[in-house]
Order: C-alpha cells, then sequence, then structure tokens
C-alpha cells in the first residue's frame, strides 16, 4: 500500500468503527461520543490553522459562535427550518471569518494572537449587548421539534450520533484531502518558514486567507452542529474559555495531525468526567496528566506515534 | 538582449543611501557575479531584484517587463529562482518535498511529474542519494546544494544565487564551481559572492559595487586590474 493508501484506510476505519460503536455503546457513553464528535469538528477546523498553517489564534470562539447563533437565531426569530439554518450558521462563520481574515492578514506572530482574541471578546460582548435576542449568558434552549432535517428528530440520541459522524466523517475527509494537495503542502511549508515559501512563488497572503476562512468555516458548522444536537445556544460557547479549548484539544492529541484533534477531544473529556466522578478537585488531578504529557509527548498523541513508529501519519 | 536590467535603482534607509542610481544591465546567458565590500549594498540591491525589499526609486525590468511594483512571489514564478545567503531549506520536511515545493505550481498538480522533475533536480547537483532524509539531517554542504536543486527545478531563466559558498569547506567549493560551470549555457546566472576564487573561474563578467554604487564593471581579468577595485578593498589609495 502507498502511504496515501494507508491513510486513507485508517481514516475510514476509524470512521467505520465509530459507525459500529454506535450499536453497543451504553446510553451514557454513546452521548458523550455524539459530542465528542461535535467538538472534534471544532478542533479540527482549528488545527488547519494551527496544527498545519502554523498561525495560533486565540479566538476561535469567534466562529464557533457565530455559527452556533447564525443557527440558533435564524430558528428563534426568523422562523427558519433546521436545514437552512444550518447554512445560515455556515454563511456567518464564512462571513465573520472573511472580515476578521482580511485585518487578521496584517498582523503576525504576537499581534496576530492579540488581534484574534481582540475580536473574539468584542464578538462575545456583542452576544450580551443584544440581550434581547440572544438571552446573553442565560442562553435559550431550541424547542425539540424545531430540530428536524429530512425527517430526522435531531434530539433523539441515535439519529443525533449519526449526525455527529457523519460531520466529523466530512470534516476529516476534507482535511485529509487538504494535506495530501498542493495548497496543504504550502500551508505546511508557511507553518515551517514562511520567507522561504514565498520566494518559492507562493503568495502567502491568500494562502493564509484561505486557510483562515476554512478554518473558521469548520469551526462555525461546529457550533451550528452543537447548537442543533444539543438544542442550546448561550454566550458561554463565546467566551474565552472556548477560545482555549480547542487549542488544548489540538495539542494534546497533535497539531497538525488528522487525528490529533479527535484523540485530544476525546481524551480530554473523559479525563474531566473520569476524575470528577473521583474528586471535586478534579481540575487538579487534569492538570497534572496535562502537565505529563506536555513533558513526555510535547507533539501531543498522535503526533508522538507519529514521531515514534507511523512516520506516514498525515 | 538584457534579462535583467536597472534604471536608477535606488533604496535609502532613513539618510543612508544603501544603494544609489545604479544602472545595471545582464545579458541573457551570461554568468555575472556581483562582489563588494562589507556593506556595499549587495544584499539590498539582490534584495530589490528579487522584491523582497521595495525600491526606494528606479526601476527593474526584467525581460523587457518592468517588474518593479511586482511582488517576489509573482517575480520567481516569472522565472527568477533565488537561493538565501543564510540556508534556509524546510528542515522538519523530507529532502524531496522541499524541492517539490519548489515546483509544484509548474506541474499544476500532477504529482507523477513533480516527482520525476525533483529526482532530476536533485540529481543535478549530486543528493540524489540523499532524497528520503529529513532536509535538516543533512551536512550543510549539502543542505547549500538542496537550495540550488530547489532552484534549478523551477527551470529558471534566471538563477540568482546569494553568496553560495559561504561556510564550505574547500572541496565543496571545487565541486560548487564545477557545478556552475555545468549550468552556464543553460540559464542566466547573477552570483554574489565573497569568494574572489569562486568568481574568477566561473564569472564571464563582474560588477563591483562599494557604497551603494557600481564601482568598476568588466571581465576578470579587467576588474583584477583595476586600481579602483583594489583600493576600494584593499582600502590603499
Amino acid at each position: 500500500m502507498t502511504e496515501i493508501q494507508k491513510s486513507w484506510a485508517l481514516h475510514l476505519g476509524v470512521i467505520a468503527l465509530l459507525f459500529a460503536l454506535q450499536f453497543i455503546l451504553p446510553a451514557y457513553h454513546h452521548g458523550s461520543l455524539a459530542r465528542v464528535m461535535v467538538l472534534t469538528c471544532y478542533a479540527m477546523g482549528y488545527n488547519i490553522l494551527f496544527g498545519y498553517t502554523g498561525l495560533l489564534s486565540l479566538g476561535h470562539a469567534l466562529f464557533f459562535a457565530a455559527g452556533m447563533y447564525g443557527l440558533s437565531l435564524s430558528i428563534q426569530h426568523l422562523d427558519w427550518t433546521a436545514g437552512p439554518a444550518l447554512l445560515a450558521g455556515l454563511a456567518t462563520g464564512f462571513a465573520v471569518a472573511l472580515v476578521v481574515g482580511m485585518l487578521l492578514l496584517r498582523t503576525a506572530g504576537v499581534a496576530f494572537m492579540i488581534v484574534t482574541l481582540m475580536f473574539a471578546q468584542a464578538g462575545y460582548l456583542t452576544v450580551l449587548y443584544f440581550g434581547e435576542w440572544t438571552r446573553g449568558d442565560e442562553g435559550f434552549v431550541i424547542q425539540q421539534e424545531l430540530r428536524r432535517i429530512a425527517g430526522f428528530d435531531l434530539s433523539d440520541p441515535t439519529s443525533r450520533y449519526f449526525a455527529a459522524l457523519l460531520m466529523m466523517a466530512i470534516c476529516i475527509i476534507i482535511t485529509l484531502r487538504v494535506v495530501q494537495t498542493g495548497f496543504g503542502r504550502v500551508l505546511v511549508a508557511i507553518r515551517e518558514n514562511e520567507e522561504r515559501t514565498r520566494m518559492l512563488g507562493y503568495d502567502i497572503q491568500r494562502h493564509k486567507l484561505a486557510a483562515i476562512l476554512l478554518s473558521g468555516t469548520m469551526s462555525a458548522a461546529a457550533g451550528a452542529a452543537y447548537g442543533l444536537l444539543f438544542g442550546y445556544a448561550g454566550a458561554t460557547f463565546a467566551s474565552v474559555q472556548y477560545s482555549i479549548f480547542p487549542l488544548l484539544w489540538v495539542l494534546l492529541g497533535g497539531a497538525g495531525t488528522v487525528l490529533g484533534p479527535f484523540i485530544g477531544t476525546l481524551f480530554m473529556f473523559y479525563l474531566i468526567d473520569l476524575s470528577s466522578e473521583l474528586t471535586t478537585a478534579y481540575m487538579l488531578i487534569a492538570g497534572l496528566v496535562l502537565v505529563a504529557l506536555t513533558l513526555f509527548a510535547p507533539q501531543g498523541l498522535v503526533g508522538e506515534l507519529r514521531r515514534r513508529t507511523l512516520r506516514w501519519l498525515p | 538582449m538584457s534579462l535583467l536590467s536597472t534604471r536608477q535603482l535606488s533604496r535609502h534607509f532613513g539618510g543612508l543611501k544603501a544603494v544609489e542610481n545604479v544602472d545595471f544591465d545582464l545579458p541573457t546567458g551570461q554568468v555575472r557575479a556581483l562582489i563588494g565590500p562589507n556593506g556595499a549594498g549587495k544584499t539590498t540591491f539582490v534584495g530589490m531584484l528579487s522584491g523582497r525589499i521595495p525600491a526606494s526609486n528606479g526601476q527593474v525590468m526584467f525581460e523587457g517587463r518592468n517588474i518593479t511594483a511586482e511582488p517576489a512571489h509573482r517575480r520567481i514564478r516569472a522565472g527568477m529562482a533565488y537561493t538565501f545567503q543564510i540556508t534556509s531549506v524546510f528542515g522538519r520536511l523530507p529532502v524531496t518535498e522541499n524541492v517539490a515545493l519548489a515546483m509544484r505550481w509548474r506541474t499544476g498538480g500532477d504529482e507523477a511529474e513533480t516527482k520525476r522533475r525533483v529526482a532530476e533536480s536533485l540529481d543535478r547537483v549530486g543528493i540524489a542519494d540523499r532524497a528520503d532524509q529529513l532536509a535538516g539531517d543533512l551536512s550543510y554542504g549539502h543542505q547549500r546544494l538542496l537550495e540550488i536543486a530547489m532552484g534549478l527545478s523551477q527551470d529558471p531563466r534566471l538563477l540568482i544565487l546569494d553568496e553560495p559558498t559561504q561556510g564550505l569547506a574547500d572541496s565543496e567549493i571545487a565541486d560548487f564551481i564545477a557545478l556552475i560551470r555545468s549550468l552556464a549555457g543553460e540559464m542566466t546566472i547573477l552570483l554574489i559572492e565573497h569568494n574572489i576564487n569562486v568568481v574568477m573561474q566561473t564569472a564571464d563578467a563582474i560588477t563591483v559595487l562599494n557604497s551603494g554604487q557600481v564601482l568598476a564593471e568588466g571581465t576578470p581579468d579587467e576588474i583584477r586590474a583595476n586600481a579602483a577595485v583594489q583600493a576600494a578593498y584593499l582600502g590603499t589609495g
């Protein structure tokens, strides 16, 4: 098998495994996994920009929330059905990424991080300011009967699991395609050495903007799906905490690997879940594990696997 | 006809005139060396040719076209390959991917063709046996050769080599001279070089920069005999 065939086999295998798990998992883990898969899409969007292009954003909650509110506000206040509302969420994310991206192209390094942080903060405050529609911190519930696409009731655990899996599968396939094509290779080259890449004949700004658009839209898709599948939109999802989460997930799983975001999100979710069963000081346990991982697997779980044995992992 | 020429090309940094009114003509097919003492403005001048540094004044023409306002990446795609003074390969990527990145835009996504040209370029500079290593694991001399392979893979009309022999051992320099000689005739080469031996053995013509201006221009023998050049280098007269 060539490396490309191997990586398709592995990733499609993971998707098939998750499909099969649906039938054997107990209800609790079944629900958790659906949540993890949606959040993985968020982490994968983040990974396009951070892991592959080398741009560290501290404000991705802006895109997640753009998707979530694009969907939920059009259901709540425009009486749209779930399908068009989902597209509205994607479009909102794309538009926000376009505007923010154009401005971000003028920055580099620390300035890039600060500007992303500021935009996300502005987004958070905007959600609070328009509390009359968004209900601010308290948020609002999307009624169960409105959460239907093509006859599927997405509040039903089985449909929800499949919707989440479908969405993650799409994100995995998009990311795989990106890293296998010339476009993705150029993103990696920009991460490794921007000036050299420019002097090989590539338009850096255009590639960075494309990466921001893809990353922002994928994050928005995750936000919209989260709102739709779990039936709630609130300002917490626009807060700085939700900008830090994808960074953590991606770092833990392995920045610049296709499966890293999934492994990282899954690991973090169950780390907190299991440690909070043991003690109320669960953040202490989680913190210690994170420190240990940073020390012993600085490239993340999948990154470490790639370094040690599977050199071909994309 | 000149492949590359400049008219009144200038760059000022505040009050410092790093390059001042340089008229320069590089005929097609020539190997031209650009020399000058430290601080003569060589790097700034070449930066303006390749688009890394915007010109304060004047024009750069490439194949008869005014490219003064064009961004660097477009100049590269127009046929101008550039190798860095300080080795600047992608250390964490394989040697083959380094070269593939240099020219994938030319093959339009045809990976088989890309692969073929990558092998050809690596073979040309003599590091085909290192193809599967990470570029960062290569010796310094091989990294410099990889840089040149990246330039060659673009099949450029003009190859700009910025201090290519800096930090090389004597034996590697001899190989490098042979490589440049084998390339002469296939493409126009602009060589920015400190090592006078290399210059004398490879260049058809030499331009000497001093204090941001052209001090002298001519064949290696003429330059060797030029009193003003000797004065600039040795500080006499």
